[in-house]
């Protein structure tokens, strides 16, 4: 072996020695605090602190808030999603990039946006006050400072799901005598059904760890409006031990819904027959 | 009187696809090379692509009119339409793909086109020729007062090709009902149809039985894609009422057909026979030359010589020990050379 075949060699070893260890350093940034968290508590303290009453009062605040928003991204989100992904139309461009805004913009914003619409001094807080419905400051601004930011995350793999169907089956449904309801249910709702549950996952995750629009437009009322992420911050001064269960709490949630994410694939192919099977036996 | 009758007009990307058909009882195919609008037709028909101009009438029902602002959405039409890969349904069965449009007569079909054993099978464990008989069975299914197919047969291989191509036939024989189809190959048409159209760049060029269209192409792209050979010369009349084709390469022809100045000469390859010696038969025309392929289908033999492919049996081709390179006669009567005279505006040839 010559010496620049060795010289070469060593610089080829070396250069994916110094990827592996970007990679290493990368992952062990990204985990060493969340394990830090479970180290600073005891299992047996995290559990017994998780049965507070502050704690208690978040994790249902979070829980019925995140549901309802959850619903409700789901029962706007989609028909607005299938409605954006089968339609060509003036202007669509701009409805896309407008779905999306919320996930660019600060949350802080989002919460004070959401004020100066739905707020007691803001935009339609007269006709709310008029009705009699206060909105700021209480669960229902919970729910929809959730719904605001999350429901892009949603939205947008919705589009993206709806627009990757087939459409050949779209159309074979239509001359098979199912209108575009029919259709919309049977055909093109189940075939999306993988792509929409891992946008609904995803919509959910953000809305779980929701902090900054919250705050600014619901407050941080214990049993009212303090959801876990609030509940941390408000512990903070007061008692770190509950903060760090409350934060054990959400990596532990937060790490259930993204293996959800990832398994959903795995499991829908597994089950059912999807288009690739399909695909491969339709070039034999 | 039971027919499909349209006269549309649709703009698509590169042409305006401009037609006008009748298909009564009977099964029609509108032949054409891929991009030719055939499938644009199928859709207009269905519902599923709106024409620009025109009107769709199914047994008298006006399923569009443009005029009229009618434009009867594809679930109203009744026209049953097998897809180009036959769109099966993949997340439902064999039996959900075939009830979809309404349970009553799914039992019965899938006896029909003996699926009935696939009945809880889903599409993506079937076979070529199985999906096509599902996609037929879910077609037929809704009782169409119309049944149109895409490309029935280019889904699958050329294994099984045949054999499907046979079993449509017998359905396709067996139903009561105008039947539309599309396809880029004559062979499949010719097998398939009692009618057939050749469409270009959204025009048709001819209609007629296959046999028609073999007898007298209207010009030389409906040869060609009816499989002739095509040779180009110049025609001029000659002496005992036959007209004289000197080829580009100087050899003459001989030709029934009146013809005069720039022709394209179409010869079928089953009307070309191939010797060793130049044999005193009725044959008028001869091209002499050496074999530059020979290609064994089947029982058949596709023989080359100069520009011409002749088709002999095999048995003869064995018998004469035909190989490449060696030198032989392939001679056709002039009752066999069709003249088709070359105007400007037919392929933009000069």
């Amino acid at each position: 072996m010559s010496r620049s075949d060795r010289a070469g060699r060593w610089r080829r070893s070396l250069f994916f020695a110094l990827l592996a260890l970007a990679t290493a350093l990368a992952l062990a940034f990204f985990l060493l605090p969340l394990v830090a968290i479970f180290l600073r508590v005891p299992p047996g303290d995290l559990v017994a602190q998780l049965g507070s009453e502050v704690a208690v009062d978040a994790l249902v605040v979070t829980l019925k808030a995140n549901a309802i928003a959850q619903a409700l991204i789901l029962a706007l989100g989609t028909p607005a999603a299938y409605f954006i992904a089968s339609r060509r139309f003036r202007g669509r461009a701009l409805v896309i990039t407008l779905v999306e805004l919320p996930l660019v913009l600060p949350p802080a914003v989002a919460g004070l946006a959401l004020l100066a619409a739905f707020g007691r001094l803001g935009l339609l807080g007269g006709t709310f006050e008029a009705l009699g419905v206060e909105v700021s400051f209480t669960q229902t601004a919970v729910v929809l400072a959730v719904a605001y930011v999350a429901s892009p995350f949603y939205i947008r793999q919705a589009i993206a799901s709806f627009e990757a169907l087939d459409q050949p089956l779209l159309d074979a449904s239509r001359t098979l005598g199912a209108g575009p309801a029919r259709t919309f249910f049977r055909i093109a709702l189940p075939l999306a059904a993988k792509g929409l549950s891992a946008g609904a996952a995803l919509s959910f995750a953000r809305g779980i760890g929701e902090f900054g629009a919250t705050i600014m437009f619901a407050g941080s009322l214990q049993g009212v409006t303090q959801t876990l992420s609030l509940a941390i911050y408000a512990q903070f001064d007061l008692d770190f031990d509950v903060a760090l269960a409350l934060g054990a709490l959400l990596v532990i949630v937060s790490a259930a819904i993204l293996l959800t994410v990832k398994l959903l694939p795995a499991w829908t192919r597994s089950n059912s027959t999807s288009l690739f099977p399909f695909a491969r036996f339709g070039s034999s | 009187m039971d027919t499909l009758e349209l006269d549309i007009a649709l703009p698509l990307r590169s042409f305006r696809l401009e037609l006008a058909l009748a298909v009564g009882r009977e099964t029609f195919a509108l032949v054409g090379p891929s991009g030719a609008g055939k499938t644009s037709v199928l859709r207009a028909i269905a519902g599923l692509a709106r024409p620009q101009r025109g009107r769709i009438t199914l047994d008298g029902r006006v399923l569009f009119d443009a005029e009229a602002k009618v434009d009867r959405p594809p679930e109203e039409r009744r026209v049953g339409l097998v897809f180009q890969d036959y769109a099966l349904f993949p997340h439902m069965t064999v039996e959900q793909n075939v009830a979809y449009s309404g349970r009553t007569r799914a039992a019965e079909l899938l006896e029909r086109f003996r699926i009935g054993h696939l009945a809880k099978a889903r599409p993506g464990e079937l076979s070529g020729g199985e999906r096509q008989r599902v996609g037929l069975a879910r077609a037929l299914a809704r009782n169409p007062d119309a049944l149109l197919l895409d490309e029935p047969l280019s889904a699958l291989d050329a294994h099984t090709r045949s054999a499907v191509r046979a079993e449509l036939k017998d359905v396709l024989d067996h139903l009561d009902l105008p039947v539309l189809l599309v396809t880029h190959d004559f062979h499949d048409a010719v097998v398939l149809a009692d009618r057939v159209a050749v469409i270009v760049d959204g025009r048709l060029r001819q209609t007629g039985t296959p046999s028609d269209l073999i007898a007298a192409p209207s010009d030389v792209f409906v040869a060609s894609f009816t499989g002739a050979n095509l040779l180009s010369g110049r025609a001029r009349r000659s002496s005992g009422g036959l007209t004289q084709v000197t080829l580009d390469d100087g050899s003459i022809l001989y030709s029934v057909d009146e013809a005069e100045g720039p022709v394209d000469v179409a010869v079928y390859p089953w009307e070309v026979s191939v010797a060793r010696e130049p044999t005193r038969d009725s044959a008028l025309n001869h091209v002499r030359g050496p074999i530059t392929s020979l290609v064994r289908i089947g029982n058949r033999a596709r023989v080359q010589v100069g520009g011409l492919v002749g088709e002999v049996t095999a048995a003869s081709a064995d018998r004469l020990g035909l190989e490449k390179g060696d030198f032989v006669v392939a001679s056709f009567k002039a009752a066999a050379t069709r003249l088709v005279e070359r105007t400007t505006d037919a392929d933009g040839s000069p």
